[in-house]
């Protein structure tokens, strides 16, 4: 049985889920959803996502949104498949390790590096303007968690560890994107990040996908097009999560 | 006897009480150690060592140190899958696990944005003497008010939001949404809506839960 994915090959969260099957090695169908035409919106789409959002998967009679779930399950279920061993299920220590990471990646990293990249990105291409204010809040934000993301990798080769995990594979699409914005120098000026990022997304499995992401014209997809711009979360609660 | 865990942090915070819910469903004993963060204890050297974003809650659990609240979580529900409430990340059936996880995805990224904007504008502003963003109350409330629709449709399907059985993704709304009611008076949220209310009802009487605000009173004591 086929795995199906619905979703767009350009579109931040669609590709981490792509990224994940390349690396497990698995076959899927990627189904395409017209996020222009606001398919996902409406019935039959919403029995699938009633939140209205890309990435699905459809494995057999399962179900299922959130692309970080969908990782999880697909690492879960296929851990003994293709090179990678993505959440370290043998050893409790590291499986910790990258469940930290991945809700960092989750809570600290998202909300601010997708706000950057829809407004920088994405709003121009939706017919809306950039709000640079938005942009350089964020830039700020980002240079802070950067700043620790350094500090641990001068550590550890990757987040969770001296291994590749789920935890470094979820950042790649939105940091695909913000490289290609004018502030990629705050990957670039942090040593231990750039030597990260250079290695992870010179992964075969992250090239594969990497070819889809561009935009076209027609807008919809990119880092937006899986519902909102990021999580938003922008008061400096330090209770927050 | 094992040793307890360690909870770093002051127990109104909402992802340190999400930590102390998991904790007590799954009856794993654990030592509360408070963190004065009015006097930037959470911001010093030693600490930033647990947690280096400089928040709370960190753990700690024999030689391991971890830190956001819902992979410490999952981590006590996997570690001590037979203690407690054995369901409450799955028990043994990877499909269960699988819509957990896709509903604590859904607070992580969709309930707790704008419920923690909330919870700062309504519940911890006026108290900390700062003013409020009426723009931001009200963007937020619409937000949250959509995502609730969502909610009232899934829990007309299924008792709680995974399936039939109380679970992590409930747990996980437990303390903004606690906020909400209590703090900054805006019961109406849930109640105003049938399934929701039903489900906010059933989940905020756990005995985990009750003891939870009982921690969160005597420390504001």
């Amino acid at each position: 049985m086929v795995l199906k994915l619905y979703g767009l090959p350009m579109s931040t969260c669609t590709t981490r889920v792509m990224i994940c099957l390349h690396e497990k090695d698995l076959e899927f169908e990627l189904v395409p959803v017209d996020l222009f035409a606001q398919e996902n919106k409406k019935p039959p789409f919403l029995a699938k996502n009633p939140f209205g959002k890309v990435p699905v998967l459809e494995d057999g009679d399962l179900t299922l949104f959130e692309s970080r779930a969908i990782t999880a399950y697909l690492a879960e279920k296929y851990k003994d498949s293709g090179s990678s061993n993505l959440i370290r299920h043998e050893n409790l220590n590291e499986s910790a390790a990258v469940k930290v990471w991945s809700e960092v990646e989750s809570h600290e990293y998202d909300p601010v590096i997708s706000q950057i990249v829809y407004q920088h990105l994405v709003a121009p291409m939706v017919g809306k303007s950039t709000d640079q204010t938005v942009i350089d809040a964020n830039l700020e934000k980002l240079g802070k968690v950067l700043d620790v993301y350094d500090s641990r990798l001068s550590n550890t080769k990757y987040l969770a560890g001296d291994f590749f995990s789920l935890a470094d594979l979820h950042h790649l699409p939105y940091t695909f994107y913000f490289m290609k914005t004018p502030w990629a120098s705050l990957v670039y000026d942090r040593p231990h990040v750039k030597a990260w990022w250079d290695d992870i997304s010179s992964r075969p499995a992250f090239q594969r996908v990497a070819v889809g992401m561009v935009f076209g014209g027609g807008g919809g997809g990119g880092g937006g097009g899986d519902g909102d711009g990021g999580g938003g979360g922008d008061g400096d609660d330090d209770q927050k999560k | 006897m094992a040793t307890p865990v360690k909870v770093y942090g002051p127990p109104m915070s909402t992802a340190v009480s999400r930590v102390l819910a998991c904790l007590l469903e799954k009856d794993v004993q654990f030592q509360l150690i408070p963190i004065n963060m009015a006097k930037g204890e959470h911001k010093k050297p030693e600490f930033l060592k647990i947690q280096p974003f400089g928040q709370v809650p960190a753990f700690q659990d024999e030689s391991i140190s971890l830190f956001e609240s819902r992979s410490i979580c999952r981590y006590i529900c996997e570690k001590h899958a037979d203690k407690g409430n054995k369901g409450l990340y799955g028990g043994t059936n990877p499909l269960a696990k699988a819509s957990i996880d896709q509903w604590i995805e859904a607070e992580g990224q969709s309930f707790n944005p704008p419920s923690s904007v909330l919870v700062f504008q309504l519940a911890f502003a006026p108290r900390m003497k700062l003013n409020q963003d009426p723009k931001a109350i009200k963007l937020n409330e619409d937000k949250l008010a959509k995502v609730l629709e969502v909610y009232e449709r899934r829990l007309g399907e299924s008792r709680f939001l995974a399936g039939d059985e109380f679970s992590l993704a409930d747990l996980s709304h437990l303390p903004n949404a606690q906020y909400l009611v209590t703090v900054a008076d805006r019961a109406e949220i849930f109640a105003s809506k049938k399934n929701v209310g039903r489900w906010w009802d059933e989940i905020s009487t756990r005995d985990s839960w009750k003891k939870v605000l009982e921690m969160q009173n005597t420390a504001s004591n």
